[in-house]
């Protein structure tokens, strides 16, 4: 326990107060943030606007907008020195990277295979029987 | 930010840790950090298969279920309900943590319950969608769900569905015998001999980065 017995400046320290109302700000926010997701998917079923991939975008930005409350709230990583957001913040870069890269790559196959092979392009003019019946419904 | 770090503090200098915090909480970050590359990977196969396939099934006609409503078409409403029930226990979580800043062990028990008791049925939840969509024929290697467009979907679609979502039940289910471990911790008296409560801290830790993951799991499979 070498390290534990190292002094750092505070909050691990019991007596710190701890301030519950940012805490339930938090719980507002990620929850207003789901709702309005789950209202967007509602309209978007319901009117098919607006279109699929500004809906995509617009998911992809809530999620990460609640994962940032997440981390620098619930995990308090807002409030560590900046040592310790940069040791965390930093190796996460990586995903921006490893998203792009690798979807990019699935586009890519997918469109070499669209193009130079028939019999794959052509599996998906191929309807199953009724579609309109309710999936999964055992045979 | 929130605390009083002397000005022109030499971090580097030696003597004390550079981050600031105490070891174990230290190394939970950087293990989560790992948990988040293999998740991570997890997820961006998932994409990758899906953008390197021309048709996919459409989330809402697949997971329209509400226990009790049979056959009623209720999209996104079940996963809504776990949704919130797992940033509840995110919540009660972080509420333990706060009281165990202020030393306060009853309290620190009560959240930890609830943690506890809403970690327990986002599993019920789960295994009864997992039950739910196993009667309607799906399973890994079996897809009885056509892509958006009609046409036949391969077995990728819930192979990775009953892979991700598994491991991150499986995630919640260390989270809840991690948190019933220091519940039991608690009760014994351990944390209050000790004079902090820096394990539910890192238990903490540990219980918002699965709320973290289920975020994205939410947005990819039930969203996207």
């Amino acid at each position: 326990m070498y390290m534990s017995s190292i002094e750092t400046t505070g909050h691990d320290k019991p007596h710190a107060t701890f301030d519950t109302k940012p805490i339930w700000r938090t719980f507002w926010i990620l929850l207003a943030i789901t709702l309005l997701e789950l209202t967007l998917a509602t309209i978007h079923m319901k009117w098919g606007f607006p279109p699929k991939y500004v809906l995509n975008g617009m998911y992809l930005i809530l999620t990460c907008a609640k994962a940032f409350y997440i981390i620098a709230e619930f995990m308090h990583l807002r409030h560590e020195i900046k040592n310790m957001i940069m040791t965390i913040a930093v190796p996460a870069c990586l995903f921006i990277w490893f998203i792009i890269a690798f979807l990019w790559d699935g586009a890519s196959y997918n469109n070499l295979r669209n193009r130079y092979d028939r019999h794959y392009a052509d599996q998906n003019k191929i309807k199953v029987e009724q579609p309109a019946e309710k999936p999964g419904k055992p045979e | 930010m929130a605390q009083a770090v002397p000005a022109g503090q030499k971090w580097w200098s030696g003597g004390k840790s550079p981050f600031n915090v105490e070891y174990g909480k230290l190394m939970m970050w950087y293990f989560l950090m790992s948990d988040s590359f293999t998740f991570g990977a997890f997820l961006i196969s998932y994409g990758s298969i899906r953008f390197a396939t021309n048709g996919w099934p459409n989330p809402n006609d697949v997971f329209k279920a509400f226990p009790g409503f049979g056959e009623t078409n209720m999209p996104l409403v079940f996963v809504s309900l776990m949704t919130f029930i797992l940033i509840m226990s995110s919540v009660t979580m972080v509420l333990a943590v706060a009281a165990g800043h202020n030393s306060d062990q009853k309290k620190v028990t009560f959240y930890m319950i609830l943690t506890i008791l809403g970690g327990l049925a986002f599993l019920s939840c789960q295994a009864w969608e997992w039950t739910h969509l196993h009667e309607e024929g799906a399973w890994w290697g079996r897809n009885p769900f056509p892509n958006a467009d009609g046409s036949r979907a391969t077995t990728n679609f819930t192979n990775f569905f009953f892979t991700i979502t598994g491991f991150h039940g499986f995630h919640v289910f260390s989270g809840v015998v991690i948190n019933i471990i220091m519940l039991i911790k608690n009760l014994r008296g351990d944390f209050a001999r000790r004079g902090h409560y820096l394990m539910i801290e890192k238990a903490g830790l540990y219980w918002h980065f699965v709320d973290l993951v289920w975020v994205f799991v939410f947005t990819c499979f039930y969203l996207l």
